[in-house]
């Protein structure tokens, strides 16, 4: 396995407890182990991060751009979903 | 996917600006007209594109080209300053130091990854700049002779590669605005730990303060030259690379406007440090609102770009030795991990 077969990896940071894990960006390794290593080394240096998580870029399922429209769709025409759309009146509070 | 992007063979880049010495027009980029609606739709809105998204050819080709060339001025500047690490003048300077040389490496990675989201492939990537395919920065082909060069490098060098790099963090390719982000946090500190060694010596004893002049004296045209050819003139950049990529949300500012924008910043700086800077035609124009300044030399600049700088040579042999080198450690990790996962497999 040379370098060019090092997998990539998708390198994802928990920046102080108490918030998610966001994507910071990937980075090649040979194994899950050094991939933490080289992450903790390349996105957290200036103490970004209390927490990293590593995976495989390939075992990520991702939608297609392509298919945007269609796969959002079913939320377009919902807005009973949101508060704002419906009618309260005058005086009433706390709701 | 996989494609080789060789035809940036002659372009000389500088830190997110994109342009080739005069001569190598034949070689520029060939018009394409593949673009698409929703691509354009994201432009016109000053939208981000984003990996998976549709996009030109021609798009995707500069983009490649610009953020490896950009990476590999990352990794090959590692070089100048490295040289000074074991002779910096007390342990605080040498861990700055340490610490700045390996932001380089870090920009470095976080631009190859950006260059891997289009398709690129960081090991190809390495292999042209090796080969001499794809250049870096004609910066890094100066020497750094004095500990005061190390300042000066952190002050203007990474001072310009700041106004460079600012506005292509609203770059239209997302991963590459994002990688943007993150390295101008990070020149920051890079600038003022320069600004510091330049200010320490220019107030120490009279041999310390000529050793900052001389380092000043040799780093001001050169980090001027960093900005690329003039927007206008016999020395302009041909192949209009510079038309396309401000279409393309690419790049923000032209050469000159980014330039002044540099000087203006730079000007005051120097009073504070108590030096010089070598040209003396430098003077407030009320008129303009900038600072007038000299004629650049811009034969050096495309001499440097052609390879015939002081250290091209001795850059590009110590980077394919040090990768060289290295392939014992890369090996190692390989054959651990592929005996790590026969074992797993086995056990299981």
């Amino acid at each position: 396995m040379s370098t060019h077969e090092w997998p990539l990896w998708e390198v994802f940071v928990r920046s102080r407890r108490g918030l998610s894990h966001v994507h910071a960006g990937s980075l090649h390794a040979p194994d899950a182990e050094m991939a933490l290593r080289n992450a903790r080394d390349l996105y957290t240096r200036r103490q970004e991060g209390v927490s990293i998580w590593v995976v495989r870029s390939s075992e990520i399922e991702a939608s297609t751009p392509d298919e945007r429209d269609a796969f959002f769709d079913p939320a377009a025409d919902k807005i009973y979903r949101h508060p704002t759309f419906y009618d309260v009146p005058e005086g009433v509070e706390h709701l | 996917m996989l494609f080789s992007v060789t035809d940036g063979g002659t372009v000389g880049r500088v830190y997110g600006n994109d342009f080739q010495a005069p001569g190598d027009a034949a070689r520029a980029r060939p018009a394409t007209d593949d673009s698409t609606a929703s691509f354009e739709a994201v432009l016109a809105e000053d939208g981000r594109v984003e990996p998976r998204d549709e996009m030109p050819e021609g798009y995707r080709r500069t983009l490649v080209r610009q953020i490896a060339q950009h990476a590999h001025s990352e990794i090959i500047g590692m070089q100048p300053e490295g040289n000074w690490i074991s002779r910096a003048p007390s342990l605080r300077r040498k861990a700055i130091l340490m610490a700045k040389v390996q932001d380089e490496a870090g920009h470095g990675l976080y631009l190859y990854a950006a260059a891997e989201t289009l398709g690129a492939d960081r090991a190809d990537l390495l292999d042209q700049l090796h080969s001499g395919r794809q250049k870096y920065s004609s910066i890094f082909n100066y020497p750094t002779l004095t500990w005061a060069d190390v300042g000066a490098i952190g002050w203007l060098v990474d001072g310009a590669a700041i106004v460079n790099q600012v506005p292509l963090c609203r770059c239209s390719y997302g991963p590459y605005a994002r990688a943007m982000v993150r390295v101008c946090k990070e020149e920051s500190f890079h600038q003022r730990q320069g600004f510091e060694i330049l200010h320490t010596l220019s107030h120490g004893t009279p041999a310390q303060k000529a050793m900052a002049q001389d380092a000043v004296d040799r780093y001001w045209w050169p980090s001027l030259m960093m900005f690329g050819p003039p927007d206008t003139g016999d020395a302009a950049a041909p192949g209009g690379h510079t038309e396309q990529s401000m279409a393309w949300g690419i790049k923000r500012f032209s050469n000159d406007d980014l330039r002044q924008r540099f000087v203006d910043m730079t000007v005051p700086q120097a009073d504070a440090l108590g030096l010089t800077l070598p040209d003396p035609e430098i003077r407030w124009n009320e008129e303009r609102g900038h600072h007038d300044f000299g004629q650049i030399d811009f034969t050096e600049l495309f001499e440097v770009i052609k390879g015939n700088g002081p250290c091209n040579q001795q850059r590009m042999e110590h980077r394919v030795r040090a990768h060289e080198d290295g392939a014992w450690a890369r090996e190692a990790a390989s054959a651990y991990a592929a005996k790590q996962a026969a074992r797993a497999v086995g056990a299981a």
